[in-house]
C-alpha cells in the first residue's frame, strides 16, 4: 500500500463507564515507530487492539489511509500484522496448515507456497513446521504469531509484549524483524519493558493524570 | 467477488478441523442415535401413526439442532481463535463460511435422521417424494440459520448452552410447524399444491432469516 | 407528559367502567347498550382489556426494536435505556394478555389454554421476552449488553410478521379470526361492534397506549438517573 498512514483523531475507550483512556489524537507514517507503555491495567492492549482494528473505541476513530484515501473495510485486514499474548492459533493444525488456511481466508493469493516457507524459515519454525500447534512450546507459538503477522507484509505491526515467552535468540529475531519493519513500514509497540520502548521513536503513556 | 473465495476458505477450515478432531462424527451422530433409540424406545408397543411419526422426526431434527449448530462460533471462542478470525475476515466473509457450514452439516444430519425413521418405523413410508425432500431441506435450512445467528450472539456469554437454547427455540417455531405440516402431506401422499403454501411459509421464513441475520451480523461480531 | 398521564388514567379508568358496567342486550337502543356478539354473550367484555392489551404489548416489543436499532448506529446509551425499559412493559403487558385471553379461553371454551394460533404466538412472544432479559443478565460488560440484546429483539422481531399473519391463516383455532371461523374475520376487524361498543374499545385502546407510554417515560428517566448516578461512582 502506497503512502500508508494511520491516523487516530480522539480516541477514546471505556467499559462499564469507566475510563480507560481518552482524548487520543496522533498520525503515524511509513518509517514511524510508536511505544505504548503505562502500568498494568491501564489499556496498552486495548489500545493496541483499537488500532488494529478488532475493537471498537467508545469515541473518536481510527483510519487507516493509502495515498490520502480512507481504505475500506476488506482491504483493511491486508494492512495490518497483529502479534498478542491473547492471539492464538489452531491447535490442531500443524504451523504450515495454519498459515495457508488463515492466508486463503484473508486473501485468496497465489505463490503462497513459497511465502508460508519463506516465513517459516525466518522465525525459525521450519524444522518443525508440519508438528501440530498444539505440541508446541509457548516460544514456538510465539514465533509462529510473528509468521502469521508477516506472511501477507503489512504496512503496520503492531506488537503486543514483543518478546513475551521469548528466549534470547527469540528475542534477536524480534529486533531483526522490528529493525525491517522500521525501514519500509509503521511499527507499533505495546509494552512495559523499557528496552523495548527504546526501539520506538515516539511513545504513548497511558494512566497517567486519569 | 474475492470474499465468497474468502467464505469457502472459512468453510474449508472449518471442515479440514472437522475432519482433524471428528466431533461431529463422534458426538452429533451418536446423538442423533440416541435419540432416536429412545423414540424407537418409548413407541414400542403403541402402533405410532404417520403424522406423529412426523412430528417426531422434526422433533429429532430440532434437538439435533439446538445440539450442533452452536459449535461453529462456541468452538472459537473456546480456543481464543476469534480474535484471529476477526484479523483475517471481514464479518460477512465470516457470516456466510460458518452458515454455509451449518447448513451442509444439519443437512447431512437431517439425512442420517430420515433415512433412520424409513428404516426403523413401518408407517413412516413416503408417498410423495418430491414434497418430502423439499420439506426436509427448507425446514433443515431455515433451522440452520436461525441457529448460525443465535450461536454468534452467546459465544461471548457465560452458560452457552442454555442460553443458546432459550433464545433459539421462540424462533425455530415456525419452521417446526410448517416442515411438521408439509412432512405429513408427504407420508400421506398429497399432491405437490397442498404442500404449497408451507413451502412459501419455509422460503420465506429462510430468506427473512438469511437476509436479516447478514445485516445484523456486523453488529454482533465486531466488538 | 402530565397530559398523557392524567388522560391516561381518566381513560383506563373509563373504560373500566364502561366496560363492565353497561349491559349487553339482543337489540340495543340509545348509548346505553351493547349488542350481544353471537358465542361470545357478556364474554364479550373481555375485548376492551385483552384486545388492547395485546396490542400494547406488540407496540411495546417494536418500540424496544427501534430503540435497539439506534443504539447499535450510535452507541448511545440512553437508546439502550430506552429500549430495556419498553422491553420490560411489553412483558408485563404480554403477560396481562396471556392471562385475559387464558381467562377468557375458559369461559369461552372450555380451557385455559388450546394452542390455538393466536394463544401459541401470545406464548411465543412470552418466551421471546423472556429470552432477551436472559441474555441481558447473562452479559456484564454493559457495551456488549445492550449491542447482543438489540440484536436479539431485532432477530426475534423478523419472526413476529410471521405469528401475526401466517400462523392463523394456516391454522384452524378458535379465536375469531383463524382459519375456518365461519364469522369472519372476527369482532374487531368485521366491526360486529355497534358505534357505542366501538367507542368503548377506541377509548381503551388509546387508554392503554397512554398508559404505556407515561409508564415508559417514568422508567427511562428512572433509568437514565440511575445511569447517571452509577457513571458518577465509579469515575
Amino acid at each position: 500500500m502506497k503512502h500508508f498512514e494511520l491516523i487516530v483523531q480522539d480516541l477514546g475507550k471505556h467499559f462499564n463507564r469507566r475510563s480507560i483512556f481518552r482524548g487520543l489524537t496522533f498520525s503515524l507514517a511509513l518509517g514511524d515507530s510508536l511505544a505504548i507503555t503505562g502500568k498494568n491495567g491501564s489499556g496498552k492492549s486495548t489500545l493496541s487492539r483499537i488500532l488494529a482494528g478488532v475493537l471498537s473505541p467508545s469515541s473518536g476513530f481510527v483510519q487507516y489511509s493509502s495515498e490520502g484515501s480512507a481504505i475500506q473495510e476488506e482491504r483493511m485486514k491486508d494492512a495490518v500484522g497483529f502479534v498478542s499474548p491473547y492471539l492464538n492459533l489452531y491447535d490442531e493444525f500443524t504451523a504450515t496448515e495454519n498459515l495457508f488456511l488463515l492466508s486463503m481466508i484473508r486473501t485468496n493469493q497465489n505463490s503462497l507456497e513459497t511465502r508460508v516457507d519463506d516465513v517459516l524459515r525466518r522465525v525459525g519454525l521450519w524444522e518443525r513446521r508440519n508438528d501440530q500447534v498444539g505440541i508446541y512450546s509457548s516460544g514456538m507459538k510465539q514465533r509462529l504469531k510473528y509468521a502469521f503477522a508477516l506472511l501477507h507484509t503489512p504496512p503496520m505491526l503492531i506488537l503486543d509484549e514483543p518478546t513475551s515467552n521469548l528466549d534470547n535468540d527469540g528475542v534477536k529475531l524480534v529486533k531483526d524483524i522490528v529493525r525491517a519493519q522500521k525501514k519500509i513500514g509503521i511499527l507499533v509497540i505495546a509494552t512495559n519493558d523499557s528496552r523495548e520502548v527504546r526501539w520506538c521513536e515516539k511513545k504513548i503513556v497511558l494512566n497517567v493524570g486519569l | 467477488m474475492s470474499s465468497w473465495a474468502g467464505t469457502f476458505a472459512v468453510v474449508s477450515k472449518d471442515v479440514r478441523s472437522e475432519w482433524r478432531t471428528r466431533y461431529a462424527v463422534n458426538s452429533l451422530l451418536m446423538f442423533v442415535v440416541t435419540a432416536v433409540s429412545i423414540i424407537l424406545f418409548a413407541l414400542r408397543s403403541a402402533d405410532p401413526a404417520s403424522d406423529l411419526l412426523a412430528g417426531m422426526l422434526w422433533v429429532v431434527i430440532f434437538f439435533t439442532a439446538m445440539s450442533g449448530m452452536s459449535r461453529v462460533f462456541v468452538s472459537e471462542e473456546e480456543r481464543g481463535t476469534t480474535l484471529t478470525l476477526q484479523l483475517v475476515a471481514t464479518p460477512t466473509v465470516v457470516y456466510f463460511g460458518k452458515l454455509l457450514f451449518n447448513s451442509v452439516l444439519i443437512l447431512f444430519l437431517s439425512l442420517i435422521i430420515s433415512l433412520m425413521f424409513q428404516l426403523l418405523f413401518q408407517e413412516f413410508s413416503i408417498k410423495s417424494y418430491a414434497v418430502y425432500v423439499i420439506s426436509l431441506m427448507l425446514g433443515s435450512l431455515g433451522f440452520s440459520a436461525a441457529s448460525t445467528i443465535i450461536a454468534a450472539i452467546i459465544a461471548k456469554t457465560r452458560s452457552r448452552g442454555t442460553l443458546y437454547a432459550v433464545l433459539l427455540f421462540p424462533l425455530l417455531i415456525i419452521p417446526l410447524m410448517a416442515g411438521m405440516s408439509s412432512t405429513i402431506k408427504a407420508l400421506e401422499g398429497s399432491p405437490f399444491g397442498e404442500a404449497l403454501p408451507d413451502f412459501q411459509v419455509l422460503a420465506a421464513y429462510l430468506m427473512v432469516m438469511v437476509a436479516g441475520s447478514s445485516l445484523l451480523f456486523d453488529y454482533v461480531w465486531k466488538e | 407528559m402530565k397530559v398523557v398521564k392524567y388522560s391516561s388514567i381518566v381513560l383506563v379508568t373509563f373504560v373500566i367502567i364502561a366496560g363492565i358496567a353497561i349491559p349487553t342486550v339482543r337489540e340495543p337502543q340509545g348509548l346505553f347498550e351493547f349488542p350481544m356478539i353471537p358465542g361470545l354473550g357478556q364474554k364479550s367484555r373481555n375485548i376492551f382489556f385483552h384486545v388492547p392489551v395485546a396490542w400494547t404489548t406488540v407496540v411495546a416489543f417494536l418500540v424496544s426494536m427501534f430503540y435497539g436499532y439506534r443504539y447499535v448506529r450510535t452507541k448511545n446509551m440512553d437508546y439502550d435505556i430506552k429500549s430495556v425499559s419498553s422491553a420490560g412493559l411489553g412483558f408485563l403487558f404480554c403477560f396481562l394478555a396471556t392471562v385475559t385471553g387464558a381467562v377468557w379461553a375458559k369461559f369461552n371454551w372450555g380451557d385455559y389454554w388450546n394452542w390455538d394460533p393466536r394463544e401459541t404466538s401470545i406464548f411465543i412472544l412470552l418466551l421471546i421476552y423472556g429470552a432477551y432479559f436472559a441474555l441481558r443478565s447473562a452479559l456484564e460488560n454493559e457495551e456488549a449488553r445492550a449491542r447482543l440484546s438489540a440484536v436479539y429483539s431485532m432477530v426475534a422481531g423478523l419472526t413476529v410478521p410471521f405469528f401475526i399473519f401466517v400462523m392463523p391463516r394456516m391454522m384452524a383455532g378458535l379465536h375469531p379470526g383463524a382459519a375456518g371461523d365461519v364469522e369472519g374475520k372476527g369482532p374487531v376487524l368485521e366491526l360486529k361492534m355497534s358505534s357505542n361498543m366501538l367507542f368503548v374499545f377506541l377509548v381503551a385502546l388509546l387508554g392503554f397506549n397512554l398508559l404505556y407510554v407515561w409508564m415508559l417515560d417514568l422508567r427511562v428517566r428512572a433509568g437514565k438517573i440511575e445511569y447517571q448516578r452509577i457513571k458518577q461512582q465509579t469515575s
